[in-house]
């Protein structure tokens, strides 16, 4: 007898039709919007007259365009202003609850969905946004959708979606000090490619994955999409439970006895089988840098930018040359000589509470390196005033550190906080396509604690070799 | 959305891999509330200089390639953000299909959902495609939807596969939402049965 994933588990509990040989229709329990991608979908609901079918599981929040600066004022850009007041227009319009600006709970969607309790165990949930696979951390099948699957969410609560395959990625072993979930998903990129998990949704597992607190685990499924995937997702155990426990959403009383009972029947039976599976072991891996304008493109911090004559593969290797040309960088340089203008710690992978505790730990009684800007953006307003509250703030201030208000901020660039051509950047975000965070600006990502050390000598240093305390484990 | 079946036209060459979506539209102008005009924004930073003139290297600049419909390109193409305004983009400049040995979920979703064609074929196919488009001034494709072939004026064809429900949704320039309201029965059930 073979189990089942629970991948499986979480699908069939969500078809509400499907004829023979074709795609599922999918219930959809929550949808996340954001100002960018939502408006041409309710343009296009009143065009053909239609509703919302149920606008009390859809939830929206202003993040790519703010401003990180004093919010008092109006905003600048007059398209971005636009473009957030349509949101706004349009949440009124259609009955939507608008976590906007001035609300405690603003923030990048992916960090306040968790935060508030909207994302739990066993729903699906979509955003028009690629990095809604961060939600699968909770045992959520949660995907990025288009704007014309937007527009469809909203009228009729469901998906067309057919069914992807379930990858199997097994971490294996416990992983040294200073190295952190994102230099595990980064390896795990780097090892199967930007394409490697097209068409699957990955079920991260092993010893490495269960030991990671929860925020550690959205960091993992955060970059899912970064490796292809559709969704990836970790089984909810009782550090999930924990989290989710009295958050403003979370189900209360009876409810909650009764969803956690629920929830603990979602988990991958022994046997089940995977289409795709890989394996890696958490004490090979070293802190990750990336050297290229792909998030597949990642060296050991001991390592060295390649030489391209080492892609065998004609087409990957023009991609290394031509990145190496845009990065500035010549082979064989160890990353460790690669010098810093600008560091950025924040977006949906990297700028949660406890990314920003670690990354102080490291500043604290340090000094930022002259000449280097260095920019905290926490993930949302609530995660600002928790760091606040534990004085993180004044960690970085005295480090020379710019301390900001939430929002997607130098993660994507929408708004003002963009890097100049040639600048180069350490980002604890997600991409380092070009010019994604500025025409013409160098990023490569790396975690928190690398980001800081970082921004403390003005070049890549081995965080391993820093006399650490125990809070960065 | 209007149906579509037969493309034909200029081949476009572009010779890159891991082509993603904030390079076929660029994040400045996704601030647009509207569907429409984003073409001219297409490649932005590839297409144009510093300076607003066009860039004569990039190959969507090159006389030879003014007007092409279908465009070529290496594996993963659409890799990235889930903007749909990469294909509202590519297909307000006039492309109608694209051809690649492989493409990223979501992108390659976004297209069919706005009546556009993604071709996938086989690496070395698509390597011989390259070569004659790089080589013969004005080489164009026929894609036929329908019969599910590729062919040139020079009697050369090829097959490729597609997800027969996608075939059928763009051949029919099928309404998804109107199609799932007809399922508004079994939707309510499902509800219900949730409690
Ligand atoms: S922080 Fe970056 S990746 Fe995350 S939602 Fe915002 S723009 Fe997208």
């Amino acid at each position: 007898m073979s189990g089942t994933t629970m991948f499986e588990k979480l699908w069939n509990a969500q078809v509400v039709h499907q004829g023979p040989g074709k795609p599922a229709l999918l219930y959809i329990n929550r949808h996340l919007v954001h100002e960018v991608t939502s408006p041409q979908a309710f343009e296009g609901l009143r065009l053909t007259g239609r509703g919302v079918r149920r606008p009390e599981l859809t939830f929206a929040t202003i993040d790519h365009n703010v401003p990180t600066t004093d919010r008092s004022g109006p905003i600048k850009d007059p398209i971005s202003k636009k473009q957030i007041e349509t949101l706004r227009e349009n949440c009124r319009e259609f009955g939507i609850e608008l976590f906007d600006l001035d609300s405690p709970h603003q923030g990048i969607v992916h960090v306040i969905g968790p935060e508030l309790g909207i994302t739990q165990p066993g729903v699906t949930l979509v955003c028009g946004d690629s990095h809604t696979s961060t939600h699968g951390a909770f045992g959520a099948l949660a995907f990025g959708i288009g704007t014309s699957e937007v527009e469809h969410v909203l009228a009729t609560q469901c998906l067309w979606q057919s069914r992807p395959k379930v990858f199997e990625i097994k971490v294996v072993g416990a992983r040294h000090k200073g190295v952190t979930a994102k230099d595990i998903i980064l390896s795990i990129i780097g090892r199967i490619g930007t394409a490697g998990a097209t068409g699957t949704v990955i079920e991260y597992r092993g010893e490495a994955i269960e030991s990671l607190s929860m925020e550690e685990r959205m960091t993992i499924c955060n970059m899912t999409i970064e490796a292809g995937g559709r969704a990836g997702m970790i089984v909810p155990d009782e550090k999930t439970f924990e989290y989710l426990k009295d958050k403003p959403r979370s189900p209360k009383g009876r409810g909650w006895d009764e969803a956690v009972e629920r929830w603990k029947g979602l988990r991958t039976d022994d046997g089940a089988q995977f289409d795709k599976s890989v394996e890696l072991d958490a004490s090979d891996i070293a802190p990750q840098v990336s050297w290229g304008t792909n998030p597949g493109m990642v060296a050991d911090i001991t390592g060295a930018v390649p030489f391209t004559e080492e892609f065998d593969d004609p087409v990957e290797r023009k991609s290394a040359e031509r990145a190496l040309e845009y990065m500035g960088l010549k082979p064989g340089t160890p990353i460790m000589e690669i010098k810093l203008d600008t560091v950025f710690i924040g977006s949906c992978t990297n700028a949660r509470l406890e990314d920003l505790i670690a990354a102080a730990a490291v500043v604290k009684g340090r000094k930022a390196a002259p000449n280097i800007r260095v920019m905290v953006v926490p993930g949302s307003q609530l995660v600002k005033l928790q760091a606040e509250e534990l004085g993180l703030d004044r960690v970085f201030k005295e480090a020379g550190f710019e301390w900001r208000e939430s929002g997607c901020s130098m993660c994507l660039g929408m708004n003002p906080d963009i890097l100049s051509p040639g600048e180069r950047c350490a980002s604890t975000s997600n991409r380092n396509f070009e010019g994604r965070q500025g025409k013409g600006g160098r990023t490569h990502l790396v975690s928190p604690i690398m980001a800081a050390a970082a921004a403390i000598e003005g070049r890549f240093v081995d965080i391993r070799e820093w006399n650490l305390n125990d809070e960065i484990e | 959305m209007e149906p579509i079946n037969k493309v034909k036209g200029i081949v476009a060459p572009l010779d890159r891999a891991n082509v993603d979506t904030d390079q076929i539209i660029p994040k400045q102008f996704l601030k647009r509330i509207e569907r429409t005009g984003f073409g001219e924004f297409l490649f932005f930073d590839w297409r144009f200089n510093e300076d607003g003139t066009e860039n004569p290297d990039f190959v969507l600049n090159h006389p030879r390639y003014k007007g092409a419909a279908i465009l070529l390109a290496w594996d993963n193409f659409g890799g990235g953000s889930s903007r749909e305004h990469a294909p509202w983009a590519l297909k307000d400049y006039g492309f109608l299909a694209i051809i690649a040995p492989s493409f990223a979920d979501i992108f390659y979703n976004n297209c069919i959902k706005n009546g556009m064609l993604p071709v996938t074929l086989p690496k070395d196919t698509v390597a011989k495609l390259f070569e004659r488009a790089q080589e013969r001034e004005g080489y164009e494709l026929t894609v036929d939807l329908e019969s599910q072939t590729i062919k040139d004026d020079e009697g050369w064809a090829v097959q490729f596969e597609i997800d027969p429900f996608k075939k059928t949704y763009l051949m029919e320039g099928l309404d998804d939402i109107y199609l799932t309201l007809q399922h508004e029965d079994k939707i309510r059930a499902y509800e219900e049965s949730m409690g």
